[in-house]
Protein backbone atom coordinates (compact mmCIF):
# COMPACT_ATOMS: atom_id res chain seq x y z
CA UNK A 1 0.00 0.00 0.00
CA UNK A 2 2.81 2.02 0.99
CA UNK A 3 4.72 2.20 -1.83
CA UNK A 4 1.58 2.66 -4.56
CA UNK A 5 0.86 5.74 -2.21
CA UNK A 6 4.26 6.73 -2.44
CA UNK A 7 4.40 6.09 -6.24
CA UNK A 8 1.31 8.26 -6.44
CA UNK A 9 2.52 10.98 -4.67
CA UNK A 10 5.80 11.31 -6.60
CA UNK A 11 3.51 11.11 -9.67
CA UNK A 12 2.01 14.09 -8.26
CA UNK A 13 5.05 15.72 -7.55
CA UNK A 14 6.53 15.45 -10.70
CA UNK A 15 2.92 16.59 -12.74
CA UNK A 16 2.73 19.80 -10.68
CA UNK A 17 6.25 20.49 -11.21
CA UNK A 18 6.11 19.67 -15.03
CA UNK A 19 2.95 21.92 -15.40
CA UNK A 20 4.53 25.07 -13.13
CA UNK A 21 7.72 24.58 -15.14
CA UNK A 22 6.28 24.13 -18.62
CA UNK A 23 3.94 26.97 -17.96
CA UNK A 24 6.81 29.59 -17.14
CA UNK A 25 9.63 28.37 -19.23
CA UNK A 26 8.02 26.88 -22.40
CA UNK A 27 4.96 28.75 -23.18
CA UNK A 28 7.17 31.70 -24.53
CA UNK A 29 8.90 29.46 -27.01
CA UNK A 30 5.17 28.04 -27.69
CA UNK A 31 3.74 31.57 -28.60
CA UNK A 32 7.26 32.22 -30.52
CA UNK A 33 6.19 29.67 -33.17
CA UNK A 34 2.54 30.28 -33.06
CA UNK A 35 3.31 34.03 -34.03
CA UNK A 36 5.67 32.77 -36.12
CA UNK A 37 2.97 31.11 -38.28
CA UNK A 38 0.57 33.61 -38.14
CA UNK A 39 -1.02 36.37 -40.97
CA UNK A 40 0.30 39.94 -40.60
CA UNK A 41 -2.61 41.44 -38.90
CA UNK A 42 -3.18 38.25 -36.98
CA UNK A 43 0.01 38.16 -35.30
CA UNK A 44 -0.90 41.48 -34.44
CA UNK A 45 -3.58 40.95 -31.91
CA UNK A 46 -0.17 39.60 -29.56
CA UNK A 47 -3.00 36.34 -28.55
CA UNK A 48 -1.83 33.08 -27.81
CA UNK A 49 -3.92 31.27 -29.90
CA UNK A 50 -3.49 29.13 -32.92
CA UNK A 51 -3.23 30.60 -36.37
CA UNK A 52 -5.96 30.28 -38.61
CA UNK A 53 -3.63 29.61 -41.61
CA UNK A 54 -0.36 27.68 -40.85
CA UNK A 55 2.15 30.14 -42.67
CA UNK A 56 5.14 29.19 -40.69
CA UNK A 57 7.29 27.80 -43.83
CA UNK A 58 5.85 30.95 -45.74
CA UNK A 59 6.89 33.75 -43.15
CA UNK A 60 10.72 31.85 -42.85
CA UNK A 61 11.31 32.14 -46.52
CA UNK A 62 9.98 35.98 -46.32
CA UNK A 63 12.56 36.55 -43.83
CA UNK A 64 15.17 34.54 -45.63
CA UNK A 65 14.46 36.57 -48.88
CA UNK A 66 13.77 40.17 -46.41
CA UNK A 67 15.96 43.28 -47.71
CA UNK A 68 18.09 41.48 -50.71
CA UNK A 69 18.40 38.04 -48.68
CA UNK A 70 20.16 40.09 -45.84
CA UNK A 71 19.25 37.22 -43.00
CA UNK A 72 22.27 35.34 -45.36
CA UNK A 73 24.83 38.22 -45.13
CA UNK A 74 24.01 38.34 -41.22
CA UNK A 75 24.44 34.49 -41.34
CA UNK A 76 27.53 34.63 -43.06
CA UNK A 77 28.98 37.23 -40.79
CA UNK A 78 27.79 36.12 -37.75
CA UNK A 79 29.83 32.46 -38.85
CA UNK A 80 32.74 34.40 -39.77
CA UNK A 81 32.65 36.27 -36.53
CA UNK A 82 32.34 33.20 -34.07
CA UNK A 83 34.53 31.06 -35.87
CA UNK A 84 37.43 33.25 -35.99
CA UNK A 85 36.91 34.68 -32.51
CA UNK A 86 36.35 30.72 -31.12
CA UNK A 87 39.52 30.22 -33.33
CA UNK A 88 41.68 32.29 -31.74
CA UNK A 89 40.40 32.22 -28.35
CA UNK A 90 41.55 28.40 -27.51
CA UNK A 91 44.62 29.01 -29.22
CA UNK A 92 45.80 31.73 -27.33
CA UNK A 93 43.99 30.90 -24.18
CA UNK A 94 45.37 27.15 -24.34
CA UNK A 95 48.96 28.37 -24.79
CA UNK A 96 48.42 30.64 -21.35
CA UNK A 97 46.99 28.64 -19.32
CA UNK A 98 49.67 25.79 -19.78
CA UNK A 99 52.69 28.09 -18.98
CA UNK A 100 50.35 29.40 -15.65
CA UNK A 101 49.53 25.93 -13.98
CA UNK A 102 52.75 24.94 -15.16
CA UNK A 103 54.68 27.39 -13.75
CA UNK A 104 53.14 28.98 -10.75
CA UNK A 105 55.90 32.13 -10.82
CA UNK A 106 55.25 35.24 -10.38
CA UNK A 107 54.17 35.97 -13.50
CA UNK A 108 51.41 33.45 -13.22
CA UNK A 109 50.17 34.70 -10.75
CA UNK A 110 50.18 38.92 -11.97
CA UNK A 111 48.31 36.82 -15.54
CA UNK A 112 45.81 35.57 -12.71
CA UNK A 113 44.99 39.27 -11.18
CA UNK A 114 45.07 40.49 -14.89
CA UNK A 115 42.61 37.75 -15.66
CA UNK A 116 40.51 38.51 -12.86
CA UNK A 117 40.36 41.94 -13.61
CA UNK A 118 39.05 41.31 -17.36
CA UNK A 119 36.28 38.90 -15.99
CA UNK A 120 35.04 42.16 -13.55
CA UNK A 121 35.74 44.98 -15.48
CA UNK A 122 32.94 46.14 -18.23
CA UNK A 123 34.87 47.04 -21.43
CA UNK A 124 35.08 51.24 -22.40
CA UNK A 125 32.93 51.29 -25.86
CA UNK A 126 34.18 54.89 -27.03
CA UNK A 127 37.85 54.17 -26.00
CA UNK A 128 37.55 51.32 -28.22
CA UNK A 129 36.02 52.22 -31.01
CA UNK A 130 38.69 55.00 -31.16
CA UNK A 131 41.34 52.57 -30.99
CA UNK A 132 39.87 50.59 -33.55
CA UNK A 133 39.49 54.24 -35.82
CA UNK A 134 42.95 54.67 -35.31
CA UNK A 135 44.18 51.15 -36.44
CA UNK A 136 41.96 50.74 -39.43
CA UNK A 137 39.55 48.09 -38.19
CA UNK A 138 36.79 49.92 -37.22
CA UNK A 139 33.33 48.58 -39.21
CA UNK A 140 35.57 45.44 -39.93
CA UNK A 141 34.68 42.00 -39.15
CA UNK A 142 38.46 41.34 -38.08
CA UNK A 143 37.64 43.99 -35.59
CA UNK A 144 35.28 42.88 -33.54
CA UNK A 145 36.39 39.13 -33.76
CA UNK A 146 39.78 40.43 -32.21
CA UNK A 147 37.16 42.64 -29.56
CA UNK A 148 35.46 39.34 -28.67
CA UNK A 149 38.56 37.66 -28.28
CA UNK A 150 39.97 39.95 -25.99
CA UNK A 151 36.63 39.90 -23.96
CA UNK A 152 36.52 36.45 -23.89
CA UNK A 153 40.14 35.48 -22.96
CA UNK A 154 39.66 35.73 -19.27
CA UNK A 155 36.26 33.17 -19.24
CA UNK A 156 38.45 30.68 -21.65
CA UNK A 157 41.97 30.70 -19.59
CA UNK A 158 41.04 30.18 -16.35
CA UNK A 159 38.24 27.67 -17.56
CA UNK A 160 41.34 25.71 -19.25
CA UNK A 161 43.49 26.26 -16.32
CA UNK A 162 41.38 24.53 -13.68
CA UNK A 163 41.25 21.61 -16.52
CA UNK A 164 45.15 22.07 -16.72
CA UNK A 165 45.79 20.74 -12.92
CA UNK A 166 44.18 17.82 -13.93
CA UNK A 167 47.00 16.83 -16.59
CA UNK A 168 49.50 15.15 -14.43
CA UNK A 169 53.09 17.11 -15.13
CA UNK A 170 54.81 13.21 -15.70
CA UNK A 171 53.06 13.38 -19.06
CA UNK A 172 54.70 16.11 -20.47
CA UNK A 173 58.19 15.12 -18.91
CA UNK A 174 57.88 11.84 -20.53
CA UNK A 175 57.75 13.75 -23.69
CA UNK A 176 60.55 16.14 -22.96
CA UNK A 177 62.76 13.28 -21.98
CA UNK A 178 61.79 11.53 -25.37
CA UNK A 179 62.96 15.48 -27.55
CA UNK A 180 60.18 16.84 -27.56
CA UNK A 181 60.27 20.85 -28.21
CA UNK A 182 57.96 23.55 -26.33
CA UNK A 183 56.13 23.78 -28.97
CA UNK A 184 55.37 20.26 -29.66
CA UNK A 185 54.41 18.74 -26.25
CA UNK A 186 51.73 22.08 -26.45
CA UNK A 187 50.51 20.91 -29.71
CA UNK A 188 50.32 17.23 -29.83
CA UNK A 189 50.45 16.30 -26.13
CA UNK A 190 48.81 18.78 -24.12
CA UNK A 191 46.24 20.48 -26.32
CA UNK A 192 44.52 16.79 -27.49
CA UNK A 193 44.38 16.07 -23.53
CA UNK A 194 42.87 19.72 -22.73
CA UNK A 195 39.62 18.30 -25.69
CA UNK A 196 36.68 18.07 -23.15
CA UNK A 197 37.59 21.83 -21.51
CA UNK A 198 38.07 23.05 -25.08
CA UNK A 199 34.99 21.85 -26.32
CA UNK A 200 33.22 23.56 -23.01
CA UNK A 201 35.41 26.41 -23.99
CA UNK A 202 33.87 26.72 -27.78
CA UNK A 203 30.39 25.48 -26.94
CA UNK A 204 30.05 28.28 -23.87
CA UNK A 205 32.05 31.15 -26.06
CA UNK A 206 30.22 30.54 -29.24
CA UNK A 207 26.98 30.79 -28.02
CA UNK A 208 27.74 33.96 -25.91
CA UNK A 209 29.85 35.59 -29.37
CA UNK A 210 26.86 34.45 -31.75
CA UNK A 211 23.95 35.86 -29.58
CA UNK A 212 25.84 38.68 -28.31
CA UNK A 213 24.41 42.28 -29.43
CA UNK A 214 26.22 45.13 -27.98
CA UNK A 215 29.29 44.19 -29.88
CA UNK A 216 28.22 44.75 -33.24
CA UNK A 217 25.72 47.38 -32.33
CA UNK A 218 28.98 49.69 -31.25
CA UNK A 219 32.07 48.25 -33.08
CA UNK A 220 30.27 46.90 -36.55
CA UNK A 221 27.91 49.55 -37.76
CA UNK A 222 26.72 49.72 -41.42
CA UNK A 223 24.10 47.61 -43.24
CA UNK A 224 26.87 45.36 -45.36
CA UNK A 225 28.32 44.31 -41.49
CA UNK A 226 24.64 43.14 -40.17
CA UNK A 227 24.92 40.02 -37.90
CA UNK A 228 22.45 37.42 -37.04
CA UNK A 229 21.01 39.92 -33.90
CA UNK A 230 20.70 42.99 -35.31
CA UNK A 231 18.44 41.86 -37.96
CA UNK A 232 15.35 41.49 -35.63
CA UNK A 233 16.47 45.10 -34.55
CA UNK A 234 15.45 46.79 -38.63
CA UNK A 235 12.26 45.03 -37.75
CA UNK A 236 11.75 46.46 -34.75
CA UNK A 237 12.68 50.27 -35.62
CA UNK A 238 11.34 49.98 -39.28
CA UNK A 239 8.66 47.57 -39.34
CA UNK A 240 7.02 47.07 -36.18
CA UNK A 241 3.93 46.18 -37.74
CA UNK A 242 4.93 42.78 -39.54
CA UNK A 243 5.14 40.71 -36.15
CA UNK A 244 4.11 37.72 -37.96
CA UNK A 245 8.12 38.36 -40.25
CA UNK A 246 9.72 39.52 -36.32
CA UNK A 247 8.93 36.49 -34.21
CA UNK A 248 9.84 34.24 -37.57
CA UNK A 249 13.24 36.30 -37.19
CA UNK A 250 12.96 35.34 -33.85
CA UNK A 251 12.69 31.67 -34.29
CA UNK A 252 15.27 31.32 -37.29
CA UNK A 253 17.85 32.60 -35.01
CA UNK A 254 17.07 30.95 -31.75
CA UNK A 255 17.47 27.04 -33.96
CA UNK A 256 21.85 27.29 -33.74
CA UNK A 257 21.89 27.74 -29.65
CA UNK A 258 18.95 25.06 -29.85
CA UNK A 259 21.13 22.77 -31.48
CA UNK A 260 24.21 23.47 -29.45
CA UNK A 261 22.09 23.10 -26.53
CA UNK A 262 21.03 19.23 -27.81
CA UNK A 263 23.96 18.17 -28.15
CA UNK A 264 26.42 20.05 -25.94
CA UNK A 265 23.92 20.53 -22.86
CA UNK A 266 26.47 18.42 -20.81
CA UNK A 267 29.74 20.39 -21.28
CA UNK A 268 27.73 23.92 -21.30
CA UNK A 269 26.30 23.00 -17.83
CA UNK A 270 30.17 21.89 -16.61
CA UNK A 271 31.98 25.17 -18.71
CA UNK A 272 29.14 27.17 -16.75
CA UNK A 273 29.56 25.76 -12.78
CA UNK A 274 33.44 24.60 -12.74
CA UNK A 275 35.10 27.69 -14.78
CA UNK A 276 32.92 30.16 -13.82
CA UNK A 277 34.15 31.68 -10.81
CA UNK A 278 36.80 29.73 -8.81
CA UNK A 279 40.10 29.80 -10.29
CA UNK B 1 57.55 29.39 -5.43
CA UNK B 2 60.55 32.05 -6.81
CA UNK B 3 62.65 29.68 -6.64
CA UNK B 4 61.65 26.55 -9.36
CA UNK B 5 63.91 23.66 -8.95
CA UNK B 6 62.87 21.67 -11.19
CA UNK B 7 65.66 21.20 -14.05
CA UNK B 8 65.90 23.55 -17.04
CA UNK B 9 64.83 21.01 -19.74
CA UNK B 10 61.78 20.88 -18.20
CA UNK B 11 61.11 24.87 -17.59
CA UNK B 12 62.15 25.26 -21.11
CA UNK B 13 59.22 23.36 -22.06
CA UNK B 14 56.87 26.47 -20.50
CA UNK B 15 58.16 29.29 -22.53
CA UNK B 16 57.12 32.84 -21.09
CA UNK B 17 56.21 34.02 -24.72
CA UNK B 18 53.35 31.51 -24.84
CA UNK B 19 51.72 34.57 -23.15
CA UNK B 20 52.85 36.88 -25.73
CA UNK B 21 50.14 36.50 -28.56
CA UNK B 22 47.13 36.73 -25.20
CA UNK B 23 48.58 39.70 -23.87
CA UNK B 24 49.22 41.80 -26.87
CA UNK B 25 45.55 41.22 -27.94
CA UNK B 26 44.41 41.50 -24.28
CA UNK B 27 46.16 44.58 -24.05
CA UNK B 28 45.46 46.39 -27.13
CA UNK B 29 41.99 45.51 -27.23
CA UNK B 30 41.13 45.86 -23.38
CA UNK B 31 43.53 47.32 -21.30
CA UNK B 32 44.59 50.08 -24.03
CA UNK B 33 40.65 51.34 -23.72
CA UNK B 34 40.27 50.82 -20.42
CA UNK B 35 43.21 52.66 -19.20
CA UNK B 36 42.83 55.90 -22.09
CA UNK B 37 39.04 56.03 -20.93
CA UNK B 38 40.18 57.72 -17.47
CA UNK B 39 41.62 60.53 -19.71
CA UNK B 40 39.33 60.64 -21.81
CA UNK B 41 36.34 61.08 -19.19
CA UNK B 42 38.11 63.99 -18.79
CA UNK B 43 37.62 65.78 -21.96
CA UNK B 44 35.24 67.26 -24.18
CA UNK B 45 35.99 64.45 -26.90
CA UNK B 46 35.08 64.69 -30.95
CA UNK B 47 37.06 61.43 -31.24
CA UNK B 48 39.48 63.46 -33.65
CA UNK B 49 40.39 66.15 -30.82
CA UNK B 50 40.08 65.91 -27.19
CA UNK B 51 39.85 68.77 -25.07
CA UNK B 52 40.81 68.73 -21.20
CA UNK B 53 38.27 69.64 -19.06
CA UNK B 54 39.10 68.05 -15.67
CA UNK B 55 36.07 66.80 -14.03
CA UNK B 56 33.47 68.67 -16.15
CA UNK B 57 31.71 65.54 -16.93
CA UNK B 58 31.80 63.82 -13.84
CA UNK B 59 29.97 67.08 -11.93
CA UNK B 60 27.55 66.89 -14.85
CA UNK B 61 27.14 63.11 -14.41
CA UNK B 62 25.84 63.65 -10.73
CA UNK B 63 24.20 66.86 -11.13
CA UNK B 64 21.98 65.53 -14.34
CA UNK B 65 18.95 64.03 -12.67
CA UNK B 66 18.43 61.62 -15.46
CA UNK B 67 22.01 60.52 -15.21
CA UNK B 68 21.90 60.26 -11.51
CA UNK B 69 18.71 57.62 -12.15
CA UNK B 70 20.82 55.73 -14.58
CA UNK B 71 23.04 54.98 -11.42
CA UNK B 72 20.27 54.32 -8.82
CA UNK B 73 18.19 52.18 -11.41
CA UNK B 74 21.55 49.82 -12.29
CA UNK B 75 22.27 49.20 -8.11
CA UNK B 76 18.07 48.31 -8.24
CA UNK B 77 18.52 46.29 -11.03
CA UNK B 78 21.78 44.34 -10.04
CA UNK B 79 20.41 44.00 -5.97
CA UNK B 80 16.86 42.91 -7.44
CA UNK B 81 18.26 40.39 -10.00
CA UNK B 82 21.05 38.45 -7.96
CA UNK B 83 18.26 38.04 -4.83
CA UNK B 84 15.43 36.96 -6.46
CA UNK B 85 17.55 34.16 -8.58
CA UNK B 86 19.14 32.94 -5.38
CA UNK B 87 15.52 33.27 -3.62
CA UNK B 88 13.99 31.30 -6.82
CA UNK B 89 16.75 28.78 -7.50
CA UNK B 90 17.42 27.32 -4.25
CA UNK B 91 13.72 26.01 -3.44
CA UNK B 92 14.21 25.06 -7.28
CA UNK B 93 17.56 23.28 -7.03
CA UNK B 94 16.42 21.34 -4.40
CA UNK B 95 13.35 20.35 -5.92
CA UNK B 96 15.39 19.18 -9.02
CA UNK B 97 17.62 17.23 -6.72
CA UNK B 98 14.49 15.23 -5.22
CA UNK B 99 13.20 12.22 -6.53
CA UNK B 100 11.43 13.46 -9.38
CA UNK B 101 11.25 11.70 -12.43
CA UNK B 102 11.17 14.20 -14.66
CA UNK B 103 13.99 15.92 -13.25
CA UNK B 104 16.56 16.03 -16.28
CA UNK B 105 14.12 16.92 -18.53
CA UNK B 106 13.07 20.17 -15.77
CA UNK B 107 16.72 20.88 -15.57
CA UNK B 108 16.82 21.29 -18.95
CA UNK B 109 13.48 23.35 -19.55
CA UNK B 110 14.64 25.65 -17.40
CA UNK B 111 18.55 25.91 -18.70
CA UNK B 112 17.46 26.74 -22.16
CA UNK B 113 16.61 30.58 -22.38
CA UNK B 114 20.25 30.61 -20.88
CA UNK B 115 21.03 30.13 -24.06
CA UNK B 116 18.40 31.83 -26.16
CA UNK B 117 19.44 35.16 -27.19
CA UNK B 118 18.92 38.05 -25.02
CA UNK B 119 17.37 40.63 -27.93
CA UNK B 120 15.06 37.38 -29.03
CA UNK B 121 13.99 37.15 -25.26
CA UNK B 122 13.62 40.58 -24.76
CA UNK B 123 10.88 41.01 -28.30
CA UNK B 124 9.27 37.97 -26.72
CA UNK B 125 8.58 39.49 -23.63
CA UNK B 126 7.43 42.38 -24.77
CA UNK B 127 4.85 41.20 -26.57
CA UNK B 128 3.57 38.80 -23.41
CA UNK B 129 3.51 41.95 -21.34
CA UNK B 130 1.28 43.86 -23.56
CA UNK B 131 -0.95 45.50 -21.40
CA UNK B 132 -4.46 44.81 -23.23
CA UNK B 133 -4.06 41.67 -25.24
CA UNK B 134 -0.79 40.39 -23.83
CA UNK B 135 -0.36 36.51 -22.54
CA UNK B 136 0.76 37.81 -19.23
CA UNK B 137 -2.23 40.02 -18.63
CA UNK B 138 -4.74 37.81 -20.08
CA UNK B 139 -4.12 35.00 -17.74
CA UNK B 140 -3.27 37.74 -14.57
CA UNK B 141 -7.72 39.41 -15.55
CA UNK B 142 -8.94 35.43 -15.67
CA UNK B 143 -7.72 35.02 -12.06
CA UNK B 144 -8.93 38.96 -11.62
CA UNK B 145 -5.56 39.88 -10.25
CA UNK B 146 -5.54 43.30 -12.61
CA UNK B 147 -3.50 44.24 -15.41
CA UNK B 148 -0.58 46.07 -15.04
CA UNK B 149 1.24 48.12 -17.67
CA UNK B 150 4.42 46.54 -16.95
CA UNK B 151 6.84 48.06 -19.56
CA UNK B 152 4.61 51.53 -19.80
CA UNK B 153 4.25 52.36 -16.27
CA UNK B 154 7.13 54.52 -14.88
CA UNK B 155 7.37 53.21 -12.12
CA UNK B 156 6.80 49.29 -12.93
CA UNK B 157 9.25 49.01 -16.40
CA UNK B 158 12.62 48.12 -14.26
CA UNK B 159 11.22 46.03 -12.10
CA UNK B 160 9.48 44.28 -15.36
CA UNK B 161 12.83 44.06 -17.25
CA UNK B 162 14.37 42.66 -14.11
CA UNK B 163 11.66 39.96 -13.60
CA UNK B 164 12.12 38.41 -17.39
CA UNK B 165 16.19 38.87 -16.18
CA UNK B 166 15.24 36.68 -14.09
CA UNK B 167 13.16 34.59 -15.98
CA UNK B 168 16.10 34.01 -18.33
CA UNK B 169 18.98 33.52 -15.83
CA UNK B 170 17.35 31.35 -13.91
CA UNK B 171 19.06 28.19 -15.33
CA UNK B 172 22.48 29.25 -14.22
CA UNK B 173 21.84 29.72 -10.66
CA UNK B 174 20.03 26.50 -10.31
CA UNK B 175 22.68 24.93 -12.25
CA UNK B 176 24.96 26.28 -9.91
CA UNK B 177 22.90 25.32 -6.72
CA UNK B 178 22.39 21.82 -7.91
CA UNK B 179 25.97 21.30 -8.60
CA UNK B 180 26.38 22.37 -4.84
CA UNK B 181 23.79 20.35 -3.57
CA UNK B 182 25.12 17.20 -5.51
CA UNK B 183 28.88 18.11 -3.75
CA UNK B 184 26.96 17.08 -0.32
CA UNK B 185 28.59 14.09 1.22
CA UNK B 186 25.58 11.74 1.44
CA UNK B 187 26.41 11.04 5.18
CA UNK B 188 24.93 14.30 6.24
CA UNK B 189 21.33 13.63 3.91
CA UNK B 190 21.64 10.16 6.20
CA UNK B 191 22.63 11.79 9.69
CA UNK B 192 19.61 14.72 8.74
CA UNK B 193 17.27 11.87 7.95
CA UNK B 194 17.27 10.49 11.32
CA UNK B 195 17.60 13.76 13.26
CA UNK B 196 14.61 14.40 11.84
CA UNK B 197 12.53 15.14 8.44
CA UNK B 198 12.90 17.92 5.71
CA UNK B 199 13.18 20.84 7.68
CA UNK B 200 16.19 19.63 9.21
CA UNK B 201 17.93 18.50 5.91
CA UNK B 202 16.83 22.06 4.27
CA UNK B 203 18.39 24.24 7.81
CA UNK B 204 21.24 22.31 8.85
CA UNK B 205 22.85 20.82 5.49
CA UNK B 206 21.60 22.32 2.62
CA UNK B 207 21.73 25.66 3.72
CA UNK B 208 24.94 25.62 4.98
CA UNK B 209 26.77 23.72 2.58
CA UNK B 210 25.42 25.38 -0.12
CA UNK B 211 26.79 28.87 0.86
CA UNK B 212 29.31 28.51 -1.83
CA UNK B 213 27.01 28.37 -4.57
CA UNK B 214 25.35 31.18 -3.21
CA UNK B 215 27.96 33.59 -3.38
CA UNK B 216 28.71 32.21 -7.23
CA UNK B 217 25.09 32.68 -7.93
CA UNK B 218 25.12 36.52 -6.29
CA UNK B 219 28.40 37.18 -7.51
CA UNK B 220 27.72 36.34 -10.95
CA UNK B 221 24.35 37.65 -11.01
CA UNK B 222 25.80 41.25 -9.26
CA UNK B 223 28.34 41.93 -12.25
CA UNK B 224 25.71 40.90 -14.91
CA UNK B 225 23.29 42.70 -13.42
CA UNK B 226 25.67 45.85 -13.43
CA UNK B 227 26.43 45.36 -16.76
CA UNK B 228 23.43 44.91 -18.18
CA UNK B 229 22.18 46.66 -21.58
CA UNK B 230 20.71 44.13 -24.45
CA UNK B 231 17.45 43.42 -21.97
CA UNK B 232 16.70 47.08 -21.31
CA UNK B 233 17.49 48.31 -24.37
CA UNK B 234 15.29 45.72 -26.52
CA UNK B 235 12.52 46.10 -23.80
CA UNK B 236 12.00 49.85 -22.68
CA UNK B 237 14.86 51.94 -24.07
CA UNK B 238 15.31 53.13 -20.58
CA UNK B 239 12.05 54.67 -20.81
CA UNK B 240 9.14 55.23 -20.08
CA UNK B 241 10.97 58.76 -20.28
CA UNK B 242 14.17 57.49 -18.76
CA UNK B 243 12.47 55.39 -15.76
CA UNK B 244 14.63 52.39 -17.12
CA UNK B 245 17.79 53.84 -17.65
CA UNK B 246 20.70 52.35 -16.43
CA UNK B 247 24.22 52.95 -16.61
CA UNK B 248 25.11 51.02 -19.99
CA UNK B 249 21.93 52.70 -21.67
CA UNK B 250 23.00 56.09 -20.59
CA UNK B 251 26.72 55.10 -21.78
CA UNK B 252 24.85 54.23 -25.10
CA UNK B 253 22.42 57.66 -25.58
CA UNK B 254 25.62 59.56 -24.37
CA UNK B 255 27.24 58.19 -27.42
CA UNK B 256 24.89 58.26 -29.85
CA UNK B 257 24.39 61.89 -29.54
CA UNK B 258 27.71 62.24 -29.80
CA UNK B 259 28.78 63.25 -25.99
CA UNK B 260 31.95 60.94 -26.40
CA UNK B 261 33.66 62.60 -23.23
CA UNK B 262 30.51 62.12 -21.10
CA UNK B 263 29.46 58.88 -22.29
CA UNK B 264 33.14 57.39 -21.53
CA UNK B 265 32.88 59.29 -17.86
CA UNK B 266 30.02 57.07 -17.12
CA UNK B 267 31.81 54.07 -18.05
CA UNK B 268 34.54 54.99 -15.62
CA UNK B 269 31.48 55.06 -13.16
CA UNK B 270 30.74 51.98 -13.94
CA UNK B 271 34.21 50.20 -13.67
CA UNK B 272 34.42 52.11 -10.27
CA UNK B 273 31.37 50.46 -9.53
CA UNK B 274 31.43 47.43 -10.25
CA UNK B 275 35.04 47.13 -9.02
CA UNK B 276 33.94 48.63 -5.46
CA UNK B 277 30.83 45.92 -4.89
CA UNK B 278 32.01 42.93 -6.60
CA UNK B 279 36.09 42.81 -5.57
CA UNK B 280 35.39 42.69 -1.61
CA UNK B 281 32.20 40.17 -2.46
CA UNK B 282 35.13 38.40 -4.43
CA UNK B 283 37.74 38.67 -1.76
CA UNK B 284 35.22 37.57 0.76
CA UNK B 285 34.11 34.81 -1.15
CA UNK B 286 37.50 32.92 -1.00
CA UNK B 287 38.48 34.03 2.37
CA UNK B 288 35.45 31.89 3.44
CA UNK B 289 36.18 28.89 1.18
CA UNK B 290 40.32 29.21 2.54
CA UNK B 291 38.48 28.58 6.23
CA UNK B 292 36.84 25.33 4.80
CA UNK B 293 39.91 23.54 3.80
Amino acid sequence: MTTIRKFIAGFWLDAVSLLVISAIFVVPFIFIVLTAAKTGPEAAQFEFSPPSQFLLLENISAVLEFGDRRMFLAMWNSLIITVGSITLIVLLSSAVAFVMQRRKDRMASLASSIILAGLIIPPAVVPTIFLLQEIGLYRTLLGLIMVQVAFTLPFATITLRAFMASIPREIDEAAIIDGASPLQVYFRVILPLLRPAIITVIVVSSVTIYNDFTGPLYFLPGRENVTVQLTMYSYISQFSSQWHLLFANVLVITIPPLIMFMFFQRQIVAGLTSGAIKG
Amino acid sequence: MNHDLRPKSVLRTYPHWFYLPAAIVFGVFFLVPTLAAFYFSMTRWTLFDATYIGFDNYVRFFQDPQLTAGLRNTAIYAVMTSGLKVIISLPLAILLTSRLHLKSLLRGIIFFPVLVSTVAVGITFSVLMQPSQGLINTVLRALSLGAPDWLGNPSLALISVALVDVWKGLGIATVLFISGILSIPNDYFEAARLEGGAWVKFRYVILPLSRNAAFTVILLSFIGGLRTFDLIWTMTRGGPGFASDVLTSVIFKQYQAGFYGLSTAGNVILFILVTIIVYPLMRFFNRRELEEL
